[in-house]
């Protein structure tokens, strides 16, 4: 029975991805938006690089495309398979900060998955339609405040499923196992998710 | 006519399809009371708080000191075992629900084979049957022993299942109790020798893959035992299963 079951190969796919190439590429993209905070002109170089990257088709399917549709579309699976019980009266210990990350993982995961469909088609898709992707078309995005303020939450949802899932990967691949590993783990999580976060929204800032 | 009274609000159930119900019942306080003995006093006399004379409630219970797991239900909220629910210890109205993870009996009476299934599937045992004398078998070493103890004070009660997000009608998640006991069994000499068809079993599926990390097990776990830290090491101890059976040849031997 277990043998033939892909499920825990494909549960570990699901770990790995989530962190190379998803959380290293997240990283890279949120550097790159914040070259705006220096000049439009800095945005549009380093844009332009990273869209005249040799083989750039090639990289986006293998190293964005495909993983973040695995990923996302098994993630929802996991997430509506779950059974959330945080609070409720007399339930208080159920409050505990890891059932807390559980169930931000999965709402952040979702939203995640919205924002980045969204925005996957307000700019990467619009190459198909003569536009460019360069400072302009974010700037026409985010200065209307409703867009900025899905960004901003798409942003933080984003790296905060990033951040968490940094903790969760660590258990997974069996690298934090005790206790105290996972409790310093928790701490370098939650720094890499303020400081992750401030850099993708002080670059989003920068486009109105 | 002062005399002191215990409240209770039973979730109470026909059989495994009808719909629950609320009962309350107002039974006379006596002293160290515990859930149990005051479901007993309601099987004495089955009356509810309107007057009305209605069927015992259900329960399940054997050990009655916490050791076998089986008067497990929710009250007031927590998951736990009725026999070491102190009344003294509660608010009243004391609030009994059966553990809404298994099947329901009757009232409070849930049906945990599923956890005995998934102990099955994980082989959580030693096996020693054969036609002739084995011997003593390897020595334990002694810091083993003492996390291996630990371990072993598992009484199946589904504790862990019950409070656990990712154990439900819609996930096949076996929760952390059949996994601690992998770890359990593949830490003894003698039974670390079938430890890769353990680790087999648990990388099924509802296998220790499932594992949503929300870590509620640890914190409800009556018996203390480090679940999070069992998962943990079996979360390692697969993947290096893995590895091995996929590249190398070393399980063939091992």
């Amino acid at each position: 029975m277990s043998k033939q079951d892909s499920s825990f190969a494909i549960r570990r796919l699901h770990s790995l991805l989530g962190v190379i190439p998803l959380g290293v590429f997240l990283i890279q993209h949120l550097l790159v938006n914040h070259t705006a905070t220096r000049s439009e002109e800095a945005f549009n170089t380093a844009s332009e690089f990273m869209g005249n990257l040799p083989f750039v088709l090639f990289l986006e399917i293998f190293i964005i495309y495909i993983p973040i549709l695995f990923h996302g579309i098994y993630g929802i699976y996991i997430a509506f398979t779950a059974k959330y019980n945080i609070g409720g009266a007399g339930y208080g210990w159920h409050s505990t900060y890891r059932n807390w990350m559980f169930s931000l993982q999965r709402i952040s995961g979702v939203i995640a998955f919205v924002f980045i469909a969204i925005h996957v088609y307000q700019t990467r898709v619009q190459v198909f339609f003569g536009e460019e992707v360069n400072f302009d078309m974010v700037h026409q995005i985010v200065t209307n405040p409703a867009w900025l303020v899905f960004y901003i939450i798409g942003i933080i949802a984003t790296v905060y499923h990033f951040a968490n899932g940094l903790w969760s990967f660590m258990v997974t691949w069996g690298f934090t196992q005790s206790d105290r590993s996972q409790r310093v783990m928790s701490y370098v999580s939650a720094i890499i998710f303020v400081v992750v976060s401030f850099i993708g929204i002080q670059a989003i800032l920068a486009f109105i | 006519m002062s005399e002191k009274t215990v409240k209770f609000n039973i979730k109470r159930q026909e059989n495994t399809e009808s719909k629950p119900y609320w009962e309350e019942f107002e039974v006379p306080y006596r002293e160290n009371m515990n859930v149990i003995s005051a479901l007993m006093e309601i099987q004495r006399n089955p009356v509810n708080t309107k007057g009305e004379k209605t069927t015992p409630v259900t329960w399940d219970m054997n050990c009655l000191e916490e050791v076998c797991g089986a008067c497990s239900m929710v009250i007031n909220g927590n998951a736990r075992q009725s026999c070491t629910a102190l009344i003294d210890q509660l608010d009243q109205p004391v609030k009994l629900e059966p553990m809404s993870t298994f099947p329901i009996v009757k009232d409070l009476q849930v049906d945990r084979s599923f956890m005995f299934d998934s102990l099955k599937r994980v082989k959580a045992w030693v096996p020693i049957d054969g036609t002739y004398d084995l011997g003593p078998g390897p020595r334990m070493p002694e810091k083993k022993r003492q996390t291996a103890y630990e371990l072993s004070k598992c009484m199946t009660c589904g504790v862990c299942l019950e409070v656990c997000p990712n154990v439900n009608d819609s996930s096949k998640f076996m929760g952390a109790a059949p996994i601690s006991q992998v770890r359990l069994f593949n830490l003894h000499p003698t039974g670390s020798m079938n430890k890769h068809e353990r680790l087999d079993a648990l990388m099924g599926v509802g296998g220790v893959a499932e594992c949503g990390m929300a870590q509620n097990c640890v914190q409800a776990c009556p018996k203390g035992i480090p679940l999070t830290t069992s998962i943990a090491a079996m979360q390692r101890e697969t993947n290096f299963h893995m590895f091995k059976s996929f590249f190398g040849s070393d399980h063939e031997v091992e």
